[in-house]
């Protein structure tokens, strides 16, 4: 793990500002982009893109702040998102589809089905979840790029 | 079938992505919650919806459907309006409600199944 942690191409960092539906889903569409122009292939782009929007939105409807990080490896990318605020009292049973606690307002918005976890762990290679209830959460998700096109520019830049 | 025999058949309204109408339809989804939208639609697919905050376009995208039919005559934010022509994804209005405009979609021959 130190040897693929070592050989890091790129790390970004975002911030994410609890409750602000306004710009819900820039981070992920900057994290779209950086990978598109990165040349990545499309299912690896749709996998991460998807699996970001939907940590995004967590810490969106239910966090007052956190921050999201990318890493691309020659091997996998990895994000995390780490959050402050009211944390999950049980993370299994959060991980069930259908499960939610999102409120009325983030209902009309079209959040809250419960379906954001299970889409995070159905579109990614790995998934690691922990929260302290009234203090905060993070995740981890790897999406692995085996069987991809490793010509990919940015990975072999300075590599 | 593609997106502009749709706009033909129901007189839609395009707000967005009118270069784009020439996409084939693979199957329909309904639905107004975005991760439910995200698990079970697929690409190809119409997706007709209340919703139309800007998300809907990062949702479409990802997803490769073909368009977003907003139903009961709601039109889309102009945020929505702004991305969608970025992405080019097509925005159509239906004054139908969902329910209707599903079974209409159904009777052209447009499935859930994609």
């Amino acid at each position: 793990m130190s040897g693929a942690e070592n050989n890091i191409h790129l790390h970004e960092m975002f911030h994410i500002a609890g409750g602000n539906f306004t710009n819900a889903g820039s981070i992920s569409s900057q994290v779209k982009k950086i990978l598109k122009e990165a040349g990545f292939s499309s299912r690896v782009i749709r996998r991460t893109s998807i699996a970001t929007f939907e940590a995004e939105m967590n810490v969106i409807c239910y966090a007052s702040r956190g921050n999201l990080s990318l890493f691309i490896t020659p091997d996998f990318l990895k994000i995390v998102v780490e959050d402050e605020g009211i944390g999950i009292p049980d993370v299994d049973l959060a991980m069930q589809e259908g499960y939610s606690t999102a409120s009325e307002r983030i209902h009309e918005l079209g959040f809250g089905a419960g379906m954001g976890l299970s889409n995070i762990k159905n579109n990614t290679d790995g998934m690691i979840l922990t929260s302290k209830f009234g203090q905060g959460t993070h995740l981890e998700f790897l999406i692995s790029l085996e069987g991809e096109d490793k010509s990919v520019p940015l990975l072999n830049a300075g590599g | 079938m593609t997106v502009s025999d749709i706009v033909k058949s129901f007189g839609l309204k395009i707000r967005a992505g009118k270069n784009r109408l020439d996409e084939e339809v693979r199957g329909g989804y309904t639905g107004d919650l975005l991760s439910d939208v995200i698990a079970h639609s697929r690409k190809g697919n119409i997706w007709v919806t209340i919703q139309t905050h800007p998300n809907i376009v990062a949702v479409a995208t990802m997803k490769e459907l073909a368009g977003i039919i907003l139903t009961g005559g709601r039109e889309p934010d102009s945020e929505t309006l702004r991305k969608a022509e970025e992405e080019g994804m097509p925005i159509l209005v239906s004054s139908l409600l969902a329910f209707e405009l599903t079974g209409k979609l159904y009777q052209m021959g447009i499935s859930g199944m994609g």
